[in-house]
């Protein structure tokens, strides 16, 4: 049985060690700007902590992937291309590419850098995959969170570029690459500026036995005290629709496929990401161990596999909303 | 997990409700000198990031623990913290958890995020200096402290 790679999610050199420690095989990162999906205040790395996260990662046998995943904006195409060359000049072992400007480059300039195809290109068909190997030279695709696990299996078998699928974290809409609800409330989205619902334009207020959170001012969501709460994106709010209010989109959750890992595993994904570059070292830590330890159950034993109770109630606690769902994966209808 | 402070494995309690209602009718700010002491000897052991700290000047800050009455108000400005000893009308970012989550999260055991899901933590006021403060504790790297590197410097061979 082939042994997928662990790739998990760092936002600061402390989570990478925090992932390497752990047991991840990857690591993916950002720099500190928007050239990645999650350009946040105070995350990501400069070129001091990315040299000695790579040290770190390269001297235990692990590999550092950076993502450089959002869309080039127009008259700025050498920010990205930047990024690239930076990442082939520190030493990172692929990037992972959104933009086909940019995987063109990437792949003109630097061969011998391995492109991943990132999960915001949205490509879910293997046809889509397969002209960007054809054409950009990819090794590796990230699938967007839509698919079931039979279509994933589809995929697979249609094509020799390696296919990393989600294992666990937040879910958005799953519009991956192609969402403009954060755009459409505050003008900026993960494609344009590297972040979805940006802080600046978040308002959380606490008033009395409840808490209102705004996006530029518009009303996303009111919890009472006792309610779990979740990230100030639209997609994930509860709204007013034909006289009831409800989540109209989805409600927030973390994905989990500690159930169906086998079956992951089986079908040959090569990698299994980890979402979460904007959660800390702690978040990593515990997410990475547990699956470790469950992907190491599987590969040792997949028949005698079961869920440990201590795994579900780790990743249970730090699920966005405080809820896990296998999303996509086993959708009953077409 | 490296790179944390070694601390006993802290369960989520609450103090007796009686802790609140006393600690809430002493002075305050002997809580906001304590707090601003040490955040400032870790500025000075070089845990915090420069360029971050850069952005909190001039920011007002509030750290209330619900059971022990705590309330600590503190200002970073000039290059250092420095405690308000007149109660802030709105502080530009507030904490809000009870004691444990608050070790838990220095410790590194809980996630803030989790604790902010949960409604265990509560973030209120300025969401970019609150996200900009939450990602620069995150990155800390704590020092290895130990007894011999805190004695005083003339006893050291």
């Amino acid at each position: 049985m082939a042994k997928p790679q662990l790739v998990c999610p760092a936002g600061s050199l402390a989570a990478l060690k925090a992932a390497v420690d752990n047991g991840a095989d990857d690591v993916y990162l950002g720099f500190r700007n928007d050239t990645n999906a999650r350009n946040f205040a105070g995350l990501n790395f400069d070129d001091k902590s990315l040299t000695e996260g790579i040290r770190y990662a390269h001297q235990r046998g692990r590999k550092v992937l950076a993502a450089i995943n959002t869309y080039a904006q127009a008259g700025r195409f050498a920010d990205w291309t930047g990024a690239v060359d930076k990442a082939a000049d520190l030493g990172i072992d692929a990037v992972i590419i959104a933009d086909p400007g940019v995987l063109d480059y990437a792949a003109e300039k630097h061969p011998a850098l391995r492109r991943h195809l990132s999960v915001q290109a949205s490509a879910t068909s293997y046809e889509a995959i397969n002209f960007c190997r054809e054409k950009f030279g990819i090794q590796r695709a990230v699938l967007p969170r839509v698919l079931t696990l039979a279509q994933v299996e589809n995929v697979i078998r249609n094509t020799d570029v390696e296919i990393e699928v989600f294992g666990f974290g937040s879910l958005c809409v799953m519009n991956e690459g192609r969402c403009w609800l954060s755009s459409w409330a505050t003008g900026e989205s993960p494609n344009t500026v590297g972040a979805c619902s940006p802080a600046k334009f978040v308002q959380w207020e606490k008033k009395p036995g409840e808490m209102d959170v705004r996006l530029n001012g518009i009303l996303i969501d009111r919890y009472a005290n006792d309610e779990n709460a979740g990230y100030p994106t639209i997609c994930k709010g509860r709204f007013e629709v034909a006289g009831e209010t409800y989540y109209a989109m989805e409600e927030p959750a973390s994905l989990n496929v500690l159930e169906m890992l086998p079956e992951i595993v089986k079908i040959g994904v090569a990698a299994i990401k980890v979402e979460g570059r904007q959660r800390s070292p702690t978040y990593v830590a515990q997410v990475t161990r547990n699956l470790r330890q469950a992907l190491d159950a599987v590969i040792a034993a997949p028949d005698k596999y079961s869920v440990k109770p201590a795994w579900a109630a780790e990743l249970g606690k730090v699920a966005e909303g405080s809820q896990i769902t296998l999303g996509a994966y086993n959708r009953p209808w077409r | 997990m490296r790179n944390s402070l070694s601390l006993p494995t802290i369960p989520a309690f609450t103090l007796p409700s009686l802790v609140a209602r006393v600690g809430a009718r002493l002075p305050q700010w002997p809580h906001s000198v304590n707090l601003a002491l040490a955040l400032n000897a870790a500025r000075k052991l070089g845990v915090l990031p420069e360029e971050t700290l850069q952005e909190l000047e001039g920011k007002t800050f509030r750290v209330t623990v619900l059971d022990t009455g705590m309330v600590a108000d503190f200002t970073y400005r000039l290059g250092a913290f420095r405690p308000i000893f007149l109660a802030l009308d709105k502080p530009d970012l507030h904490f809000t958890a009870r004691l444990s989550a608050f070790l838990q999260m220095v410790s590194r055991q809980e996630d803030p995020d989790t604790l902010f899901f949960n409604r265990t933590l509560s973030i209120e006021g300025d969401t970019e200096l609150g996200l900009r403060v939450k990602n620069m504790l995150d990155a800390l790297e704590w020092p290895q402290l130990s007894w011999q590197g805190l004695r005083p410097t003339f006893l050291k061979g």
